[in-house]
């Protein structure tokens, strides 16, 4: 396989001395599309947050993330200023909070062509047209005069997509791009990225906790808990064939159609970064804890080729839903609490 | 935008005619002109004399719809005590009060706002915590305390500047210092807060993930909006450039409407008292009115309210 476009390296992000993100070490090549999944607090958007140095600064971050064999984490500034939105766009979550409320649509997309293309005046305008066109936005001349209140939420978004690819990047993050969206607009803003990535040939990083969204959109797939990737794979095999049991528990807490199948949720809540479990993070919620669970945190190691798990019991197996959890907590659960 | 416009005048003049009213009604119960103007020891045929003369013995009702009634004639009626226009005595207190509050509104907008944001971008430092600490107390000492701690440092012990008086720059440095750092500690807490509520929004992030540096982040997208909840403030401060001296004026002995004011209450000149109530409550209606459609102009959700989202 050709060099990665970003590698992360042993990236580690703590707030207040409370840990986030534990290690993640992570590769994008150029064009692939890698989704980042977990619950919310397992670190997957402060991962990239942290790359792209977007976090405050009370944020301990350390680790290595290369683009071009440049480490960014340990460039200047104005560097990495250059890096944001030119080689690496990023949109977010909730595009009606991401848009300056006070500034027209022509302005907020205009300053990514001013900085990143060097465009001014009427090539600005006329690029931004063409952007706003090339996301789906209909009357696109008249849309560049709007305010962010005066469109649909699936809007906002595509314009959030305009704006991270108008610098024309080599990889496009994602963060939880549909979650505040309705289930229609959720498709559309999908569609919508995956056509760019074709168009474009740009890589593309979507982080969500929506299973169904990476699974018809990725290549390859990261699963994040309590701050580390604890399962990574290409997306079709990883799904069907999970080798992580907090995967395992991913699916099997997803709703399908058919009724008479009961959800089976996974028990308790992600570990306090203050007061993690000693051993594997995910033991204490783990159908198949055994007491070589609660040793050493397990490395992520290959499985299969191209498959890599962070389980300490490798040979489990996953095929079938896991038992019932035992009605009494495992000292381990308690060691949570 | 006109009915928005219209609907707040309509308020505005309701709000002034609510304040002259509540004034003539306290002024009238709480004290008799006629004794406090003509002295206890005139007789009472004299009293009696002015009561009729200035329409006193009247009732309450009668005294307050011909006053009203003559407002809106445009006129303010006369000074009991120099029986000339109560307007026009007031008039000629207006430039040196104005000499005072504007001078120190430019000392407030230049030190408060410029040191909110500062302090704002450089949160938990120590330039921050110094000028938090420097605005509580430029905020919570009474403007009487601080005139007098200047007084003592800077006219009775340096001996540089005048402790009263007017007629020179000097005189002026004192009660505008005054006036201007318990406004400027206000403002700088205020603007303060409103930027640190401004950079912990998303779409600040997004600016820096856009690749925007840092001084265009919040050149271009911090302080626009931060300008929204700052302009209620300085809204409020360029409505008090009448009335906001009236203790002030009164420790530096600075003949301006504030002491104006605190003279004609004590002597129930009660056309004077009512004269500058109206002409503060016409001020701050009038730049509450201004603030209202600067609203309009800084932040385009509330420029065309009916209008929905596409």
């Amino acid at each position: 396989m050709a060099a990665p476009l970003v590698r992360i390296e042993g990236l580690t992000v703590a707030f207040d001395g409370a840990p986030a993100v534990r290690g993640v070490d992570l590769a994008v090549h150029p064009g692939e599309a890698v989704g980042i999944v977990g619950e919310s607090g397992s670190g997957k958007s402060v991962t990239w947050l942290a790359a792209l140095r977007l976090l405050p600064a009370k944020a301990a971050v350390a680790g290595r993330v290369l683009l071009d064999g440049r480490d960014l984490l340990a460039l200047p500034l104005p560097e990495v200023e250059a890096v944001r939105g030119g080689r690496i766009g990023m949109i977010f979550q909730d595009p009606a909070s991401a848009l300056n409320p006070v500034l027209r649509i022509r302005r907020q997309l205009g300053e990514v062509l001013a900085r990143h293309r060097g465009l001014s005046g009427a090539a600005i305008a006329a690029e931004a047209r063409r952007l706003l066109d090339l996301v789906g936005i209909p009357d696109a001349a008249r849309r560049l005069d709007s305010y962010p209140h005066e469109m649909s939420g699936g809007q906002n978004q595509r314009v959030m997509i305009a704006m991270a690819i108008a610098g024309q990047p080599d990889l496009l993050v994602a963060d939880e791009p549909t979650t505040a969206l309705d289930v229609t607009i959720q498709a559309q803003i999908l569609d919508l990225l995956a056509a760019l990535r074709r168009e474009l040939g740009m890589a593309l990083v979507l982080i969500s906790h929506d299973l169904g969204v990476v699974a018809e959109t990725c290549d390859r797939v990261a699963v994040m808990y309590a701050g580390r990737v604890v399962e990574m794979g290409p997306a079709e095999p990883l799904f069907d064939a999970p080798r992580h049991p907090y995967t395992r528990g991913l699916l099997d807490a997803l709703p399908t159609l058919d009724a008479a199948e009961r959800l089976v949720a996974i028990p308790g809540v992600v570990p306090d970064p203050r007061a993690m479990p000693p051993g594997c993070a995910f033991a204490p919620r783990c159908a198949h804890a055994a007491p070589v669970c609660l040793g050493a945190e397990p490395a992520l190691r290959a499985t299969l080729p191209g498959r890599w798990s962070a389980c300490a019991r490798p040979d489990l197996d996953l095929a079938a839903p896991p038992p019932r959890p035992p009605a009494t907590p495992a000292p381990a659960a308690e060691a949570v609490a | 935008m006109l009915r928005y416009l219209a609907v707040r005048a309509f308020r505005a003049a309701v709000t002034i005619a609510l304040v002259v009213t509540f004034a003539f009604v306290v002024l009238r119960m709480s004290g008799d002109p006629a004794i406090l103007i003509m002295g206890p020891e005139v007789p009472p045929e004299a009293l009696a004399a002015f009561r009729r003369a200035w329409g006193l013995d009247q009732p309450i009702w009668v005294q307050y719809v011909r006053y009203f009634g003559a407002i809106l004639n445009g006129d303010l009626g006369m000074s009991m005590r120099d029986n000339r226009p109560a307007i026009e005595m007031v008039a000629e207190r207006i430039p040196a009060t104005l000499a005072l509050t504007v001078p120190a509104l430019v000392l407030k907008l230049a030190v408060g706002i410029p040191l909110g944001v500062w302090a704002a971008l450089h949160q938990g430092t120590g330039f921050d915590r110094a000028v938090m600490v420097a605005a509580v107390f430029g905020f919570a000492i009474p403007s009487f305390v601080l005139a007098l701690v200047l007084v003592l440092v800077f006219s009775v012990d340096l001996g540089w500047l005048p402790s009263g008086g007017q007629g020179t720059v000097a005189h002026m440095i004192l009660p505008v210092l005054t006036l201007g750092l318990g406004g400027a500690a206000a403002l700088a807490r205020f603007t303060r807060s409103a930027m640190l509520e401004v950079l912990g929004r998303p779409y600040i992030r997004t600016a820096s993930a856009k690749g925007l540096p840092w001084a265009a982040v919040v050149r271009g997208h911090a302080l626009p909006n931060a300008a929204i909840p700052t302009v209620t403030l300085v809204g409020f401060l360029v409505g008090s450039l009448i009335a906001g001296a009236v203790v002030v004026e009164s420790v530096f002995s600075w003949p301006g409407v504030g002491r104006m004011l605190v003279v004609a209450v004590a002597s129930r000149d009660l056309a004077i008292v009512q004269c500058i109530l109206l002409l503060v409550a016409a001020t701050m209606v009038t730049s509450n009115l201004v603030v209202d459609v600067l609203y309009g102009v800084l932040d385009p959700r509330l420029r065309h309210g009916a209008r929905a989202a596409a």
